[in-house]
């Protein structure tokens, strides 16, 4: 009986042969992003969850069923487990064709109904009419859909992939991002997806957890991650590059602002966490909280938080660029990816000074413990 | 031209190839996947044949193996038939000296299955044995392709552990190798020549039936190998 509906508990940790420590949970019809750097522990953990390898601590539990228990020395086998686990190289059976690959996870299923339910997988992940070809025969995208195709075909517990779209070309990724988007509407599994690429935890994920030399530093909602990063080396992790030293000048409780200090420019965050006045603090804004408006149409004239800023470079990168401009006598550095027909219409250019504001919304102090990360 | 030291020649060498190969099976992938104490040393052990002189391999044999030795007099005693100057103690001889040959090769096919492929087996259900069978067996042919070939034609060509272990008896331990020795020692070049050349072609038409077999079967599965 293959369960269903059941949450993933894990609570597991293991100093030997690589430090490794997670507790979090992922339920059923969720979408769970591990994401951090390579060498963090993100394969490892995905490995330990398919019972591939064995923690030295800990416990996991899908539903009502324990997986593993370093104390009752419980541990049950990959096989028992019934998970569908997509590899990062998609670990497809090179000898097999596309149809016996996906047959392969077909044993829960008789004999006499294992072609037709492969076949129909295939369908279902848009692979029709290349059951016979095998996978060196496959572009990156179709033997994508063929791993996929396998695991779910197995009607797992819970669906773990490893780095899905690390091997395939961008316009292929961006297609299967689609299909996956889609996929996880009809799912009602845990489905856990390690990635080193925060924009695809933003993308498909429903919750994330950030993992880095095997800590998991922050989880949460993705957006939340990314806008209310715990400390300075989630928010770098997160890719965030705009981290600024500040001092606290007053805080207003009831109306939940606090004010602090940019060199000799007042700064309104709308948030007010437990500060004093005159703290060392530091704070961070994400991309989307710097506005590079036209001042021309009088949009920033009400914003608060605006900066006179001199553009130092513009580095055009397609559709986007990236602008580096310094602070009018602070010289604190602002970096900000901005759509490249804005940096057109703006008359963006290095040597140019204009005036950018920060969305106080936008704002996020950094806890006191991230001034030592 | 000997045909019965060449037919006892390519019997030694079924034998060895048929009692070996699944045995190099399961120690090559076992030093492929498993990590244990003395790894090391084993295989350090499992070269041994390589480096050693054949005669000095044949010498530790005759006298492992002989009348005076536990073993032989066990078998002795269980069969009533001695293992040295004999075709079984040559059997056991030549899966000895082959050992490197046949592990070697089996072991590094299993290194090259890709741990991905392994994960998703056990993950798609399958039991190890039907993993075995099913994955990562049709994925080492290649590897076992050339430790048969090897094998057979090492034990084809071996003198040295033969002469030491069987001596040359017509018939029972008088292999193709040892024949072309007895045929130049009578200055019978004719003969000696004509058994040389047939071992020189089967060598040549062995190994490029390996190269051309290896390369047809690890044709299908490169894109997909890290």
């Amino acid at each position: 009986m293959v369960p269903h509906n059941a949450d993933l508990i894990c609570d597991i940790s293991q100093t030997l042969p690589i430090p490794l420590e997670a507790h979090f949970s992922c339920r059923a019809g969720e979408v769970l992003a591990v994401v951090g750097p390579s060498g963090g522990g993100k394969t490892t953990l995905l490995r330990m969850i398919a019972g591939l390898s064995l923690p030295q601590r800990g416990h996991i539990h899908c539903g009502d069923r324990l997986w593993f228990d370093a104390k009752q020395s419980i541990s049950l086998t990959p096989q028992q487990r019934h998970i569908g686990y997509m590899p990062q190289h998609f670990g497809l059976f090179p000898h097999l064709t596309a149809l016996d690959n996906v047959i392969s996870g077909l044993d829960h299923v008789p004999k006499e109904l294992r072609k037709q339910r492969a076949l129909d997988w295939l369908e279902r992940v848009n692979l029709h009419g290349l059951p016979d070809r095998l996978p060196a025969q496959l572009s990156g995208g179709q033997r994508q859909r063929v791993a996929l195709a396998r695991a779910l075909a197995r009607e797992p517990a819970i669906l773990l992939l490893d780095e899905p779209f690390s091997a395939v070309d961008r316009e292929t990724r961006e297609r299967l991002y689609i299909e996956l988007a889609r996929l996880k509407q009809q799912l009602s599994i845990p489905v856990v997806m390690v990635t080193h690429d925060i924009h695809e935890a933003l993308l498909l994920a429903d919750k994330m957890i950030l993992i880095s030399q095997g800590q998991m530093l922050q989880q949460g909602k993705p957006f939340e991650v990314l806008s209310h990063p715990n400390n300075e080396a989630v928010a770098r992790q997160m890719g965030l590059r705009n981290i600024f030293d500040g001092q606290v000048v007053s805080q207003d409780i009831e109306r939940n602002m606090t004010q602090f200090t940019l060199g000799d420019e007042l700064i309104v965050s709308d948030s007010a966490p437990a500060l004093t006045v005159g703290q060392s603090i530091r704070w961070v804004i994400p991309n989307q909280g710097i506005r590079f408006n036209a001042i021309s149409s009088g949009r920033l004239c009400k914003s608060l938080n605006k900066l006179e800023v001199l553009i130092e470079s513009v580095l055009v990168m397609g559709e986007s660029s990236r602008v580096i401009a310094s602070v009018v006598g602070i010289g604190s550095i602002i970096n900000a990816d901005v759509p490249t027909h804005l940096v057109h219409k703006l008359a963006l250019a290095p040597g140019v000074q204009t005036t950018i504001a920060l969305k106080s919304d936008q704002i996020h102090i950094l806890s006191a413990q991230s001034e030592l990360g | 031209m000997d045909w019965q030291a060449l037919w006892l020649s390519v019997k030694l060498s079924c034998f060895t190839v048929v009692l070996l190969i699944p045995l190099a099976i399961i120690v090559g992938r076992a030093l492929a996947y498993r990590q244990f104490k003395g790894k090391s040393w084993l295989e350090a052990l499992i070269m041994v044949p390589l480096v050693l002189p054949p005669t000095v391999i044949g010498y530790y044999l005759l006298v492992g193996l002989g009348n005076q030795s536990m073993i032989g007099q066990w078998v002795e005693q269980l069969t009533g038939q001695q293992l040295v100057f004999h075709f079984s103690g040559l059997v056991i001889a030549s899966i000895i000296v082959n050992i490197p040959f046949a592990v070697q090769p089996i072991q590094r096919a299993f290194e090259t299955i890709p741990i991905d492929i392994r994960d998703a087996a056990a993950c798609c259900g399958m039991s190890r044995l039907r993993i075995f069978f099913r994955i990562e067996l049709p994925m080492i042919w290649p590897g076992v392709l050339t430790a048969v070939v090897l094998c057979f034609s090492h034990v084809l060509g071996e003198f040295g552990v033969v002469l030491m272990l069987g001596g040359n008896i017509a018939g029972e331990t008088k292999t193709i190798s040892i024949a072309i020795y007895d045929s130049v020692q009578a200055f019978d070049f004719d003969s000696a020549g004509m058994m040389s050349l047939v071992l020189l072609l089967f060598a040549v038409s062995a190994l490029a039936l390996t190269t051309s077999m290896s390369k047809r079967l690890g044709g299908h599965r490169g894109a997909t190998q890290r």
